[in-house]
């Protein structure tokens, strides 16, 4: 358990080495294509271009970063409340899962993109429509998964509860919170990367702040380089919520690591 | 310290811990009504130990299910030292171990045996001190902090009981406690459990009513073995044994436990007088 083998040091290399490798040499074929065709730079610019414009533009690309993160935080935050709470209303009565469920489906086909413009009519150009559309769109796998989890929960093992006497509030904090928790987690990182292109793609309808907002500008005026400068930002932005999110399911989880043998 | 003690008896000793009677119980499914049990009587008392022995499907799970309040029987008494009993006021008032462990894969086998206390309200913190002190006892030391998926099906099935235990009801109710496993650990296992059962004091000790598909299970450690019909379920035969205790391994090839296991067999319908039936099936 403890004991760390060479194998797994070498997976944990690989599991890094590979992808790198393999961007590192994307990025060097661009930059080889980009200068061989003499490609103008408002059209594609090399790699090294925008590490240039990453560097220069920083003053420009930080705060509207910041603005961009929280948004996608303050969204993904809201969705998780009402994931939560829509979850455990559907688990916890049949009559409500039969009225709520079928429209929370439903509503997954209404394109996002005719909301965005109406939130925008409503709310104006500050943060507040940007986070609304991060959550909507963050909202639906975290429901999805919290209902799927407390649905999961082992019911002999409720029954076992129910035999030593257990209060309802007992057996939903014994047995279906840890039960669900898996599921919750596995919503959570969908619903994170869906929150960057939530907040993202509020920003583009209609935005004072924010990278989305500065890609556009930047897009309308050819400086690409900056577009891409940005681009490289939010996906810093997405991954490293991403693995924050492994992460904290690796420390809330523990046991997860041990299951693999049943 | 008495191993498999209980709280003091609120009724005088030898009184009726469990006392039921004219038990039924049916299932209803897709409007087909399905009778488990029929006019079942039957009491256990203080610091007894009852084996109930029958063909699978015959209701024995279901006649848990009923004792510990997790099911309404259709008909009949119940009654839990004495008092008359509701289906929702049985539940808390016994010690039940289901067929599977029902361990959970994210507590550690520590926290897994403390859930009966931790329930019952005793803080944390002091409910896996309780816990721990008794996993010597148990052959589980070393094992406090491990996950049920690093555990042995013994193992398991320890930590499961050890959790029954720690719930400190008069009544223990296993369900094939042993069912899971191979035929070696389940006759360490069944040695253990006898070895603690018969070492604690007479009055403070748990009855226990255990569910078997093992009739020498059943004879080795019962005072008394309930065999039932196939379903519904009815009382075939009451088989008190005459074996002294503490019981010892070697008794499993004397002539009274011999002479046991024929009755008991019989009253399965497994032995019949004539003709032998490996012989004579198509
Ligand atoms: N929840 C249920 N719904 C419908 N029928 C059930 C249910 N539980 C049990 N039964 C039926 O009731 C009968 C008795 O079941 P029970 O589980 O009590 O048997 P058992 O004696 O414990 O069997 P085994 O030895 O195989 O564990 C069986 O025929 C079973 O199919
Ligand atoms: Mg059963």
């Amino acid at each position: 358990m403890t004991v760390t083998s060479r194998r797994e040091v070498g997976d944990r290399i690989g599991r890094w080495l590979w992808p790198a490798l393999v961007l590192l040499a994307l990025l060097a074929a661009w930059e080889t294509a980009v200068r061989l065709a003499d490609t103008p730079r408002w059209m594609l610019p090399p790699p090294t271009a925008v590490a240039a414009a990453l560097r220069d533009d920083r003053a420009l690309l930080l705060p509207n970063a910041w603005v961009t993160l929280q948004e996608i935080l303050l969204g993904f935050a809201l969705a998780l409340l009402a994931g939560l709470l829509t979850g455990v209303a559907i688990d916890s009565s049949r009559t409500i899962e039969r009225a709520l469920y079928p429209l929370i489906i439903a509503s997954q086909t209404i394109p996002l993109v005719a909301l965005a413009p109406i939130l925008l009519i409503w709310f104006g150009y500050g943060l507040l429509p940007k986070v609304l559309v991060t959550a909507l769109v963050a909202f639906f796998p975290l429901a999805v998964n919290t209902v799927d989890g407390l649905h999961a929960a082992d019911g002999e093992t409720l029954a076992l509860l129910r035999s030593l006497g257990a209060s309802p509030g007992q057996r939903f904090r014994l047995v279906k919170l840890p039960s669900a928790l898996p599921h919750l987690f596995t919503g959570a990182r969908i619903a994170i990367t869906f929150s960057v292109v939530g907040a993202v793609f509020g920003e583009l309808v209609g935005a004072s702040a924010g990278l989305g907002y500065l890609m556009e500008r930047a897009g309308a005026q050819f400086q690409t380089a900056r577009v891409f400068a940005a681009i490289v930002l939010l996906a810093l932005i997405g991954v490293t919520l991403f693995a924050s999110v492994a992460l904290l399911e690796r420390l809330l989880l523990p046991w997860r690591r041990h299951v693999t043998r049943e | 310290m008495p191993l498999l003690d209980s709280h003091p008896p609120r009724t005088p000793v030898a009184a009726r811990r469990l006392v039921l009677a004219h038990v039924s119980a049916t299932y209803v499914e897709d409007g087909q009504t399905l009778t488990a049990l029929d006019d079942l009587s039957l009491s256990v008392t203080d610091g007894e130990f009852v084996a109930l022995i029958g063909p699978s499907g015959c209701g024995k799970s279901t006649l848990l299910d009923i004792i510990s309040g997790l099911y309404t029987p259709s008909a009949g008494d119940i009654r839990l030292d004495g008092e008359t009993t509701t289906t929702a006021s049985r539940l808390g008032r016994t010690a039940y171990m289901r067929q599977r462990d029902l361990l959970m894969p994210w507590r550690s086998a520590l926290d897994n045996a403390a859930l009966a206390l931790e329930v019952h309200g005793t803080p944390r913190r002091r409910a896996r001190t309780l816990a721990r002190a008794r996993f010597a006892e148990f052959g589980l030391v070393g094992f406090e902090d491990a996950y049920p998926a690093q555990l042995s099906g013994g193992m398991r099935q320890r930590v499961a009981f050890l959790r029954t235990v720690l719930a400190e009801r008069p009544l223990l109710l296993l369900d094939e406690p042993f069912g899971a496993l191979d035929a070696l650990s389940r006759v360490g296992l069944q040695t253990w459990l006898l070895d603690r059962w018969e070492a604690a004091a007479q009055p403070t000790r748990q009855a226990v009513l255990l569910v078997t598909h093992d009739v020498d299970e059943a004879i080795f450690l019962a005072d008394r073995v309930v065999v039932l019909t196939p379903r519904p379920g009815r009382i075939a035969h009451i088989e008190p044994i005459d074996l002294l205790r503490p019981r010892r391994r070697e008794m499993v090839t004397s002539a009274p436990f011999l002479a046991h296991r024929a009755t008991l067999l019989a009253a399965l319908g497994l032995l019949p007088s004539t003709p032998d039936p490996a012989v004579s099936t198509p």
